[in-house]
This record gives structure tokens, C-alpha cells and sequence, in this order.
């Protein structure tokens, strides 16, 4: 049997070196999402976004002469910043990747970009990681993210409440980086405003029973209840408890509670609740929508933002003429912002041939790419209204 | 009237919940308790035994709602209940004869258990998701209320709601009927005798001639018929995801060690302080008082002894004391 075991091991370990060898112009990435933990419903979807690029770049053969890109997925678990960072470190060292495509959660990818990015070099572009914290981050010039600061999301929330006519609210937020920044951020806007936030209080995420957070927020009161959790966790636990208590009627839902479980767990419950993603109504959102087919859904949260995280990584590349991160680092900005030709998704072997001619693009991509500042998108958000137990876009932001 | 609506609200946020949790994790500490008092280990796979079990009822329940049966305004899985339990018996009893009897057999500590059990746990919870996967199970159904905040309003003309979920209903009456017939069998039928009598003194009980295969059989079958009654509850109540199911396990066993280990009073009584503690002392009195003080009296802040971000540390808080004055539990269990 032991014998057995290790021929199989060393035959596997021969075919692995046969096989990288064949495909010497093969480019890791790195697909670090939370497959497990409070966001794993939402990750297939972005992860199944970035490969897409991904194919799309490799089918084409235009960029670099010919190289191919693979990606390698890692489980960030969202929640536990220890096993994101192994298995960040895990695919640097031992599978070489290039580049980044993550992480998801906020917390984690500040753990990735401090214990293992900097040190390694190793470009992070995540496609939802929206604290505001981030802004500020030591990055060398390493992290950028298709997804907006939460500091933009707060004053969203806010103008969707104020346009609905609503003096005071309530707020219950996950009690981590995400969850704390986006709830600070809108507090901060909504009193700026002139709003009421009646108390602002924390949830643990996952937990058996929310009865004592709903009790709290129900006898502060507020005309709305701002859910700023997940909706695989606490933030669907905490929805659930308010509705079932009759504590709130209404509520607002930010970007990490919108999605299709929300529609199919409360239905016709949360008639009348706003809720907001980022989003856009450029022609990049649809043509998106096209090219993925029904091979997964496009539409969930974040997926345009992780096809977007990855094709930039892959022109910047081809901008640099170099895999090195180091290199490529600085072109993530110029291939994203204007002058050039605006790059659609679909149209990533065209960006690529551009650049390969020496000229210059705009990739617009399917969340129309803007980036500001220390590399963050510009934010364009979708808002929600729920009637009759279904989603209804109102407008852009 | 303002009185009663401060009572409404105080029973609506507080009481009610706290006593349907409550019920949920005293369900879950017997189970514990059972497995410390009888098998002499604490069983870390318990949680994850709760979600097997509601994860057969919830594969029984969807069966028998596709054949178009239900029981009206109960929900279905009540009557997938019993098959559920059937199914967690049968794993239960299959882990135990693969892999807890050769620990007992060699005599292995009590800690060696508590480890083998911890991996138990691992593999039980990679079972639950590899069938029915990750993702929230919504499986309750029939009627969602007996009394809904808006039908009280109207029909008391109070301005607070009271309400009372057909979940929470059933929960308190399941976990009455259930604990009832767990007494009843522990102290009136032969092999309950027998069972206590094992757990007691393991070597007398040998010599009287108690076959303990048997004990230890029963003790798993009760184990997984408390399991899956506590899952399903919980699950009815709020929802099925195997992850929070795991996270139950530290409020269940903090119940069981606040009552006493091995002391089946205790487990309920531990699973009521827990819960009431969590619920109460987190609680925000503004809207309480602001109905009970006169006018003008009213309470401007929020009036929390605590953040909601403190109730696990209240009822650690709870326990250390528990232990240090009271090192085998409210209800002298076992010492730790």
C-alpha cells in the first residue's frame, strides 16, 4: 500500500513537471475569494467572471506572443485573515503566481496586502473589497480595486434616503472592516444631511440568534433599519429577527446584503425597502451579460468587477510588455483611465492588439472602470426598490 | 395602557425570544449532557450532529411536500421528524461502532474522546455540505403566525405588537413534551434505570449485569432523537445553514456547563439562563420606560447595561462565575 502511495505520488510530481514544462508561456493568476464562509454564494459567480477573462485572453493568443493565463483559485474564507494569508502565500511561493485577482472581503484583503503582497511584490486588484480603510493602506503602488470605497457608498445610502423623505434610521453592521466602514461612512453622511441615526450597533456574523440585536435596535427606533451585513450571515438573521418581531417594516440594503437569496428568503417582506449595489448602466453591463451566456450569472454582485479585475491585470501586462508585477504595477491606471480606445467586455484580444501596436486604450470594461485616487473605481451604484416580492432597478447613481 | 405597552414590548423583544432560544439550546445541552454523563466525554460533534439530523428532516420534508403532503398550518417536517431522527441514529451509531468503541475498548482518556469527537465533527460537517450543500435551506412552512404584530395592534389597539410565531409555538410545547418523556424514561423504565445506573458507577453497573453495548446503544439513539429535535426547531425557527449550526455549539455547551455537566436538569435549566442572560442584559430599555415613567420622565438614551456586542461575553462571564463558586454547575453535575 505504501509502496502503491508513493509510486502514485512520484508519478504525479513527474507529470506535473511534464506538464508545466509544455506550457512554458503559461501566466498564473491568482483567484483568492471566500469559496467557504459568510460570502460563498455570491464567489462562484466572480470567480467564474475573472476565468472568463481569463479564457478570453488565452483563446485569443494576443497577448505577450501567444501566452496563456491560468487561473488558480484560493479560499480567503472572508472571515479568517490567518487562512487567507497561507493560502496567499501558498499560491506565490509555490504555484508563481503573477498577480492578484482578490480578495473578496475587506478584512482579509488588508491582511494579503500587508503580510503577503508587499513583501512579494505581488499586484492585488480586488473586485470587492470596499472599506474605506483601504484608501489609505501602505500598498507600494500594489492594490487597486475595481469596486468604490464605502466612503462613496455612505453618501449613496444617503441621498437614496434623503430622496425617499427619511429623518431617521437605524443601523446594525457586521462587526468587521467591511461592515464598520460602511456604517461609520454613512453615518457620518446621513447627520451631515440632516438625518437621525438612532444607534448604530454591531452584529457578529453567523451567529445562533439575533433576538438581543433586534430587541436593541427596535427600542431605538428609526423609520428604516440600514442592514450593512452579509447575506449569507447575520445580515439575513438580523433582517429576519426585525421582520418576524414586527420591529422594522422597511429597510435598506447595501451592497453585501443584494442578491438573489435576499428575493428568495424574504420575498414580498421587504416591500418598500431600497437597497444598493454598484452598478452601471453603461453598454459594458449588457455586453457583459451577453458574453457569459448561461455558463454562470452575471449579474450577482461583483461578478462584472472580478471579469474587470482580471482583464486589467492581463493589459497592463501587455502594456509593460512584462508578467513582472513589479513592471506592470504601473500601467493598471493608464490602461483603465482615458485618453485611448474605450475596451468593452468581449473585446479584450482588440485592447491587447492596440497595445501591442503601441497605441492606447480605455478599458471601460463591464462596471465602466474609472479609477481615482489610490486605485480605487470611481463607483457607479444601481438602486433597488422591492415591490411585489421582486428587484426593481429605479436608476444609476 | 401605557404600562401594558411597555409590558408588550418588554415580552415581544425579550421574553418570548429568549424563551424559544432558551428552549433550542436546553434541547441541545441534553444532548451534551446525556453523552458527558453516560459515555464520560464531551461530544464536540454535537452541532453537527443537530444539522445531519435536520438535514435528513429537511431531504424527508421536501419529499413528502412534492407528494403533496402537509399538515395544514404545522410545517411538514414535523411529520419528516421521526425519520430524521431514524437516519442521525443510524449514523450515530455507525460512528460509534467504527470509531468510538476503539477508544473505549482501550480505556482511552476522556480528552483522547473529546479530540476523536473533534474530528468526528469535521467529518460529519463535510458530510452535511457535500449533500445538501452550503447554502441557506428555507424549509418551514404552513402557517407563519399565530398572532402577527399588525392583528394585535387592531385587536388590542395597543401601539406595540405582540407576536407570536407558530415556530416559537411549537418549539416551547416540542421541547416540554420532549424533556417530559426524557424524565419519564430515564426514571421509570428499566433501561433508563439501567442507563443511570451505568453512569453513576460503570463498574457496579458491569457486575449487576448490565450489557453496556446496549447502554451506549440507547444513549445514541435518545442522542439523536434530542439532536434532531433541538435542529429542527432551531432550523423552523430561524433557517438551516450548516455553518451557524457549527457556531451553536459553544452557546449549547456553556448551557450545559452553567447547569452542570452530566445533570440533565441543569442542561435546561443552563439553556434558559444563557439565553435570558444574552437577551436582557443587551437589552435597550428606552422604549420600556419611555411607556412605564410619566411623562417627561422619559429616558433620552438608549438605557443598555451593555452593547449587543458583549452578550457572548455575558454569558462567558456567567459561566467563569458558575465555575468558580460552583465548580460542578447550578445543578451539581459532574466536575469538569
Amino acid at each position: 500500500m505504501q509502496r502503491l502511495l508513493t509510486a502514485t505520488a512520484a508519478s504525479a510530481l513527474v507529470f506535473g513537471a511534464a506538464v508545466s514544462a509544455a506550457q512554458a508561456d503559461d501566466i498564473k493568476l491568482g483567484v483568492i475569494f471566500g469559496f467557504t464562509g459568510p460570502l460563498e454564494s455570491i464567489t462562484p459567480d466572480m470567480a467564474a467572471g475573472a476565468e472568463l477573462a481569463m479564457a478570453e485572453v488565452s483563446d485569443s493568443g494576443a497577448l505577450l506572443d501567444g501566452a496563456t493565463v491560468t487561473a488558480i483559485r484560493g479560499d480567503s474564507t472572508c472571515i479568517d485573515a490567518g487562512a487567507a494569508t497561507a493560502v496567499a502565500e501558498r499560491l506565490i511561493t509555490s504555484d508563481g503566481i503573477k498577480g492578484i485577482v482578490g480578495a473578496d472581503c475587506s478584512g482579509v484583503t488588508g491582511a494579503i496586502l500587508q503580510n503577503v503582497a508587499l513583501p512579494n511584490g505581488v499586484v492585488m486588484v480586488s473586485p470587492s473589497a470596499t472599506s474605506p480603510g483601504l484608501s489609505t493602506a501602505e500598498d507600494n503602488g500594489l492594490f487597486f480595486r475595481t469596486a468604490p470605497s464605502d466612503a462613496r457608498q455612505g453618501q449613496v445610502i444617503t441621498d437614496i434616503l434623503v430622496e425617499s423623505g427619511i429623518k431617521s434610521v437605524a443601523v446594525s453592521y457586521v462587526n468587521n472592516d467591511y461592515g464598520k466602514g460602511l456604517a461609520d461612512a454613512f453615518q457620518a453622511a446621513f447627520e451631515a444631511a440632516g438625518g437621525e441615526v438612532t444607534i448604530n450597533a454591531a452584529h457578529e456574523d453567523q451567529k445562533a440568534d439575533y433576538s438581543a440585536e433586534v430587541g436593541a435596535l427596535a427600542s431605538a427606533g428609526g423609520e428604516r433599519l440600514v442592514v450593512a451585513g452579509y447575506v449569507d450571515g447575520g445580515g439575513s438573521g438580523i433582517t429576519r429577527a426585525a421582520i418576524d418581531a414586527g420591529a422594522f417594516d422597511t429597510f435598506h440594503f447595501p451592497d453585501g446584503m443584494v442578491s438573489n437569496k435576499l428575493v428568495e428568503n424574504f420575498g414580498s417582506e421587504i416591500d418598500g425597502s431600497s437597497a444598493d449595489v454598484p452598478g452601471t448602466d453603461s453598454p459594458g453591463a449588457q455586453m457583459y451579460i451577453d458574453l457569459a451566456g448561461d455558463a454562470f450569472n452575471p449579474t450577482g454582485p461583483f461578478s462584472p468587477e472580478s471579469y474587470d479585475a482580471a482583464a486589467l491585470i492581463m493589459l497592463a501586462m501587455q502594456a509593460s510588455g512584462s508578467t513582472d508585477p513589479g513592471v506592470y504595477k504601473d500601467k493598471i491606471m493608464d490602461v483603465a483611465n482615458a485618453p485611448g480606445e474605450q475596451i468593452f467586455p468581449g473585446e479584450l484580444a482588440k485592447g491587447l492588439q492596440i497595445l501591442k501596436d503601441g497605441g492606447e486604450i480605455d478599458y471601460v470594461g463591464a462596471s465602466a472602470v474609472e479609477l481615482i485616487g489610490p486605485g480605487e473605481s470611481a463607483g457607479n451604484y444601481r438602486q433597488i426598490t422591492y415591490e411585489g416580492g421582486e428587484e426593481k432597478t429605479v436608476k444609476f447613481r | 395602557m401605557d404600562l401594558l405597552n411597555a409590558l408588550v414590548a418588554l415580552a415581544n423583544f425579550v421574553i418570548i425570544p429568549a424563551l424559544s432560544y432558551g428552549s433550542q439550546l436546553a434541547l441541545g445541552a441534553l444532548g451534551v449532557t446525556l453523552i458527558y454523563g453516560i459515555l464520560r466525554f464531551s461530544n464536540f460533534a454535537h452541532g453537527d450532529t443537530m444539522a445531519f439530523g435536520t438535514m435528513m428532516t429537511i431531504l424527508v420534508t421536501w419529499k413528502l411536500q412534492d407528494m403533496g403532503v402537509s399538515l395544514g398550518p404545522l410545517p411538514t417536517a414535523l411529520l419528516a421528524l421521526p425519520l430524521g431522527i431514524a437516519g442521525t441514529a443510524l449514523l450515530l451509531i455507525g460512528t460509534d461502532s467504527a470509531v468510538y468503541r476503539f477508544y473505549r475498548r482501550q480505556k482511552a482518556a476522556p480528552v483522547i474522546l473529546v479530540i476523536v469527537s473533534m474530528g468526528v465533527m469535521f467529518v460529519m460537517n463535510g458530510i452535511v455540505r457535500f449533500i445538501i450543500g452550503v447554502d441557506d435551506q428555507v424549509f418551514a412552512d404552513g402557517a407563519r403566525f399565530v398572532v402577527s404584530a399588525r392583528g394585535f395592534r387592531e385587536m388590542t389597539g395597543l401601539s406595540e405588537g405582540l407576536v407570536l410565531r407558530t415556530s416559537t409555538v411549537i418549539t416551547v410545547a416540542t421541547a416540554i413534551v420532549t424533556v417530559a418523556a426524557l424524565f419519564w424514561f430515564l426514571n421509570r423504565t428499566r433501561t433508563g434505570k439501567s442507563m443511570r445506573a451505568f453512569s453513576d458507577n460503570e463498574d457496579l453497573a458491569l457486575l449487576s449485569g448490565i450489557d453496556p453495548e446496549r447502554v451506549v446503544r440507547v444513549t445514541w439513539i435518545l442522542v439523536a432523537a434530542l439532536a434532531t429535535i433541538a435542529g429542527v426547531l432551531y432550523g423552523l425557527d430561524k433557517s438551516f445553514k450548516p455553518f451557524t449550526y457549527f457556531q451553536l455549539l459553544l452557546p449549547i455547551f456553556a448551557s450545559a456547563i452553567v447547569g452542570g455537566l452530566g445533570s440533565p436538569v441543569g442542561a435546561i435549566a443552563g439553556g434558559f439562563v444563557i439565553a435570558f442572560s444574552e437577551v436582557t442584559v443587551t437589552y435597550a430599555f428606552k422604549k420600556v420606560l419611555g411607556y412605564a415613567l410619566p411623562d417627561g420622565l422619559e429616558p433620552s438614551g438608549l438605557v443598555q447595561l451593555l452593547s449587543t456586542d458583549y452578550k457572548f461575553a455575558v454569558s462567558f462571564a456567567i459561566l467563569i462565575i458558575v465555575l468558580l463558586f460552583k465548580p460542578t454547575g447550578l445543578f451539581r453535575g459532574k466536575s469538569v
